[in-house]
């Protein structure tokens, strides 16, 4: 399950990013193969989003590389040089890592549907009729096929975020982003979010997700990363990770989460 | 009654240009500040700068200052204008930096999170601006928008003062003539209220629909 394959769908390589005079990203290499479930954890500031932000360049990397099967992000190696890619390079690219954001970042104005939709027609070229048909086959996959035409105000937290979901998935990216998806939701509306990711996860989707669900990590992730300072310290499958931790950081990181941090 | 079916083509007549000095206003506004306001939140630096200073100056002057400047400063550099188009010209300067003002508002209160998602699926700048961007600004637009039309309405009363016979100067008029003035320009009042009712509960509508 964890044996990365010859060419891995997102291949990030010695990557840096500067806030100022602040370097929030000091190298970072990482490589997820097809079908591969990642969980980066780290405390705040370590840079875990902005890691996650910089793969579908919403975060503009300073050094290094970030390729998705083979194509480089943000940039592309002109006779002059590195050059930043045109806004619709970018869109072309940025399909293949649809994200989905903490706040859900819904579109107010478009119904559920709409707003499934709209990516589709955009930019996979899909008819109005078979973007609703792929709209409504994925929302009533997580439990929304009462809220088709429902705008995102009169939907709940955990159902905008399934939204957000299905409007990221249904581009059929190569590579899911997942931004502490559950953050912004209140505990009792965690689980049925997370469910839909699990389900994902089981059919086999590529996934990278920042989390702070410890237990959730554990159980989805094929590999878990720990970030801190900017840089990866630890690259391991969970059990190795949550279990008899010999790393001093990790295991003062997840002592904070007393309840996950147990032997099985 | 007999004074008022008399006097009242007249003051329908004044009623008409206040209309028409109202809705050209409006209209050229529009589309010299909704083009101007996006530069303001779009443009690049050399373009801000102007426009910002445009806004920021024509708004702090007195809607007065500006049609006696129209009409009696911009003759001496051979700029000769009858009084209703110097009047038109002078409060469209001024509502042109009101909508300015507003269209950069309604662009600038839409959260960055959503370019975001916008182009996390794909989306190009010409469909980020049409399908997420636009929509949103035009809902919060709207509001600020009809109220700033009733201000317009309202204000086109200064226009007396360059002797355009709109319903204000049509009313004093009649006045002058019959000595009546409370009835008259209780009739006034009430065909502006008339005008402008209708348009406040417009904006109210739009506010709760779209807030």
């Amino acid at each position: 399950m964890t044996a990365a394959p010859a060419e891995p769908v997102i291949r990030i390589a010695g990557i840096t990013k500067s806030f100022g005079s602040h370097q929030v990203l000091k190298g970072i290499d990482l490589a997820v193969g097809k079908g591969e479930v990642v969980a980066i954890i780290g405390p705040s500031g370590s840079g875990k989003t902005t890691l996650l932000r910089c793969i579908n360049f919403l975060e503009e990397y300073d050094g290094g590389s970030v390729r998705i099967d083979g194509v480089e992000v943000g940039y592309k190696d002109t006779a002059d040089g590195r050059r930043r890619r045109s806004d619709r390079e970018l869109a072309r690219i940025r399909v293949e890592a649809a994200m989905v954001f903490q706040q859900f970042n819904l579109f107010p104005h478009l119904t559920a549907a709409q707003n499934v939709m709209l990516g589709l027609v955009k930019s996979r070229g899909k008819s109005k009729g078979e973007a609703r048909q792929i709209a409504e086959k994925w929302l009533t996959r997580v439990g929304l096929a009462a809220k088709f035409d429902a705008l995102p105000s009169q939907l709940s937290g955990g159902q905008q975020q399934r939204v957000g979901i299905t409007r990221a998935v249904a581009m059929e990216p190569k590579v899911l982003l997942l931004d502490e998806i559950t953050s912004a939701l209140d505990p009792e509306l965690v689980g049925e979010v997370l469910a839909v990711v699990q389900e994902l996860a089981a059919e086999g989707r590529t996934m990278i997700l920042v989390t702070h669900e410890m237990a959730f990590a554990r159980e989805v992730a094929d590999r878990v990363v720990f970030t801190d300072q900017g840089r990866i310290v630890i690259d391991a499958p969970p059990a190795t990770v949550f279990d008899d931790q010999p790393n001093e950081r990790l295991r003062s990181f997840l002592s904070r989460f007393a309840a996950f941090h147990r032997p099985r | 009654m007999a004074l008022f079916f008399q006097t009242l083509p007249f003051l329908l007549d004044g009623l008409l240009t206040t209309l028409l000095v109202s809705v050209s206003v409006v209209v050229l506004s529009l589309a010299i500040g909704i083009p101007l306001g996006c530069m303001l939140v779009f443009g690049p630096l050399w373009a801000r700068l102007p426009i910002r200073l445009y806004a920021d100056f024509v708004r702090g002057v007195p809607i007065l200052v500006l049609l006696y400047f129209v009409y009696y400063g911009l003759p001496v550099i051979a700029v000769n204008l009858p009084s209703l188009p110097a009047a038109v010209v002078a409060l469209t300067a001024f509502k042109t930096a009101q909508i300015i003002e507003i269209a950069r508002g309604a662009f600038q209160s839409i959260p960055v999170d959503q370019m975001e998602a916008a182009k996390s699926i794909g989306l190009t700048l010409p469909d980020r601006f049409v399908h997420v961007l636009a929509p949103q600004a035009v809902r919060r637009f709207l509001p600020p928008f009809v109220n700033s039309v009733v201000d317009t309405v309202k204000g086109s009363s200064l226009v007396s003062l360059l002797g355009v016979v709109d319903l204000m100067l049509s009313l004093q008029q009649v006045i002058g003539r019959t000595h009546i003035a409370l009835p008259l320009y209780g009739i006034g009042a009430l065909m502006y209220f008339a005008i402008n009712f209708p348009l406040s509960a417009l904006s109210r509508r739009l506010e709760k629909r779209f807030i």
